[in-house]
């Protein structure tokens, strides 16, 4: 069979990724830069016998996928920095109430209004900790379109296996940049589908209580199980509570769920590092320009590598610290002013290695830019 | 089916103060859905925050208990994914017109089949008597010491000009009318809004000096008249209730319907 092969924009690929995973049902409210994702899903959706609605606003479209991801269908909704500050009492909802789900963040510049037509990865943050009180959550990047493709996918997955919402933290570069992608067959790339509960009707159902693996099956709104979802600490059957031990034991599930299962969840790639004395790290379209000076470097002999993070959230620390131990210089390449550079830091045996090789002003930190600031930190001056 | 299969007896007794308009509310739409025969496997309660929205945990439906403001856009994305559901989304006079006021005309601008029913006690109840969007000018609140300010909104005439199909308004005095209306509301297809004025004796009865339940519901019955009422002639100042609109308009998920259909055709035209 001949592959299907496009040359698309990263938002477009996203799209099509999310159709490839079962996604049925999108609401959205346009925003720059991922205003492509809605337009494009308006009309694919229905085209499949799914939905598309565009809300009155982004605190709506969230909500409206929650709803609607309780009836048994795949969700998502799209948006840029703006649109993701509303999002975040609604997303906290979603991990209070354990609902799959997935919202894209492609970044621009803020904070505000900011630079919408501009790169940005000043999100990484907000995406860990934008909503209130103590949580875990997953958030996946990618630098290129093939990556694009799997991490969507693999956010769809995530969000069924773990019953939560999953963050994708694209950028404006990504997402607007036209690449070639090869759309996989079907089956080619494993999908999770929805856990449901083989609890017969009329027997008691648990919604929150977990199986031994934390896994808790879902019955969908509609269904032969009726019980309560609530934002609220609540107890097995979703009813809220204030016991002490029920609190704790909601709270050590939601974030051991996640936590524990780190390793499963990060996602990485390597470029020479194993011998590397200087380790680039970073990740969306910072890191393709990354890996251009590596490779460049490379020729002339210097033993310098890269650690691309698919997985920002949990923050794979444990692949930090083991790929760094023998690195000398270890260079953290962003768009922001440093937030992973901070993980890395606390990742690491000896934050005093690690530097920032940034931009936060809206435009593209391209490979000159990382030669001249690895020159700096190397002590050679521009 | 008896009253009491349609809640959740696990999670008695309520957390609403006693004399609180919201039980009759919940009292009058059980009888509603009970009438009506409607199978409880295909009614989801959707509501947000406050004393009001807490009904939802407590009637055996499919419910989603959410976050203050936007029970109507989590409905929404129910209805649309299982549009033959019914869609039961009881709300607070904040709740539904302070911070969920753009989703609540919203919702009845797409006239998308759902019953927003307003437990209107005109004060935020659950943080304690603050003013709310319905308190109206010269009442007192926690927050209004020196009197209320804001003038009110009217929710039947916000409704009207918003779009919604089926409007209505009654009160916790009239149980049998709120019992009727509601059950007229969740058969009708499309956007229904049903206003019920109930009391917070608690708050708004203490900090004006209404008295307690008793009084407040009679005061109800004593300031509202019948639609159209001889009575509203003599005295303009009385507010109606009954059925101010009943009309039919295209629903927003069969529209939907439509635009798949017409999605597909045009597939099979020009292929995907
Ligand atoms: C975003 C947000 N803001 C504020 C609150 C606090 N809050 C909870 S209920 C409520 C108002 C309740 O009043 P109303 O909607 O009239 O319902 P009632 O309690 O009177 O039935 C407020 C302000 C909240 N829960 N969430
Ligand atoms: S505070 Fe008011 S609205 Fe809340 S339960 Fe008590 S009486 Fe009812
Ligand atoms: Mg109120």
């Amino acid at each position: 069979m001949s592959k299907t092969i496009k040359f698309i924009q990263g938002n477009e690929v996203c799209v099509e990724a999310a159709l490839y995973a079962g996604l049925n049902f999108f609401a959205g409210y346009p925003i720059t830069p991922s205003t492509e994702i809605a337009e494009l899903l308006s009309s694919r959706l229905p085209q499949i016998g799914g939905r598309f609605i565009q809300m009155e606003d982004e605190i709506a479209s969230i909500c409206a996928i929650i709803g609607a991801s309780l009836t048994g269908s795949k969700v998502m909704t799209a948006t840029s920095g703006p649109g993701f500050s509303l999002m975040q009492e609604a997303l906290g909802y979603a991990i209070m109430a354990e609902i799959p789900s997935v919202i894209v963040n492609v970044q621009r510049g803020g904070p505000s209004t900011g630079l919408p037509t501009h790169v940005s990865q000043g999100d990484v943050n907000q995406a860990r900790w934008g909503a209130h009180g103590d949580h875990a959550i997953i958030t996946l990047t990618a630098s290129n379109h093939q990556d694009v493709f799997a991490m969507t996918v693999d956010a769809f997955n995530l969000a069924e296996t773990y019953r939560t919402p999953v963050i994708l933290l694209f950028d404006e570069v990504v997402g607007h940049m036209r690449e070639r992608v090869v759309i996989p067959e079907k089956g080619e790339h494993a999908l999770v589908e929805r856990l449901r509960t083989a609890v017969k009707s009329g027997v008691d159902y648990h919604p929150y209580l977990p199986r031994e693996d934390g896994r808790l099956p879902m019955s969908d709104f509609g269904g032969v199980h009726r019980y309560n979802v609530t934002g609220l600490a609540h107890d097995m059957w979703g009813f809220p509570s204030d016991n002490p031990q029920v609190v704790h034991g909601l709270m050590r599930h939601l974030i051991d769920k996640i936590q524990n299962n780190a390793a499963e969840i990060a996602r990485t790639r390597e470029y020479y590092l194993e011998d590397a004395d200087c380790i680039l790290i970073s990740y969306g379209s910072s890191a393709r320009s990354s890996l251009h000076v590596v490779e460049n470097r490379r020729k002339r002999g210097e033993r310098i590598g890269l650690l691309e993070l698919q997985t920002l959230w949990p923050f794979p620390d444990h692949i930090v610290r083991e790929r760094c131990r023998r690195a000398q210089t270890i260079v953290v390449v962003e768009m922001n002013m440093g937030q992973v550079l901070q993980q890395v830091k606390l990742a690491v045996d000896r934050p005093e290695r690690v530097f920032l090789a940034n931009r936060m002003d809206g435009v593209f930190i391209n490979p000159t830019d990382i030669r001249n600031i690895l020159r700096l930190i190397q002590g050679k001056g521009i | 089916m008896p009253i009491k299969d349609y809640i959740r007896e696990r999670f008695f007794p309520h957390m609403w103060c006693p004399g609180c308009g919201h039980g009759v509310v919940l009292n009058a739409m059980l009888r509603a859905i009970e009438n009506l025969g409607l199978n409880k496997n295909d009614i989801v309660m959707v509501s947000g925050i406050g004393c009001s929205s807490r009904i939802s945990g407590y009637v055996d439906f499919h419910t989603l208990h959410t976050v203050h403001g936007r029970a109507l856009a989590f409905a929404t994305g129910v209805k649309m994914s299982r549009p033959e559901l019914h869609l039961i989304v009881p709300m607070g006079d904040g709740d539904a017109l302070a911070i969920g006021g753009n989703h609540f005309i919203h919702a009845a601008r797409r006239n998308i089949d759902m019953t927003a029913v307003v437990m209107n006690n005109r004060i935020y109840g659950m943080t304690g008597g603050q003013y709310s969007p319905l308190s109206g000018y010269g009442i007192s609140a926690t927050t209004a010491p020196y009197g209320n300010i804001d003038q009110g909104f009217d929710i039947v005439e916000l409704a009207k000009a918003a779009g919604a199909t089926f409007v209505a308004r009654t009160t916790t005095y009239h149980v049998q009318q709120t019992a009727d209306i509601l059950q007229e509301a969740v058969l009708h297809k499309g956007f229904s809004v049903v206003e019920v004025m109930s009391q917070c004796p608690t708050y708004f009865g203490r900090k004006n000096k209404e008295g307690g339940a008793v009084e407040m519901m009679k005061r109800m019955k004593e300031m509202t008249t019948p639609i159209g009422s001889k009575a509203k002639e003599a005295h303009p100042e009385l507010i109606e209730r009954g059925v101010f609109v009943r009309k039919e308009l295209p629903e927003y998920c069969s529209e939907y319907n439509k635009i798949i259909e017409r999605a597909q055709k045009d597939v099979m035209r020009k292929g995907l």
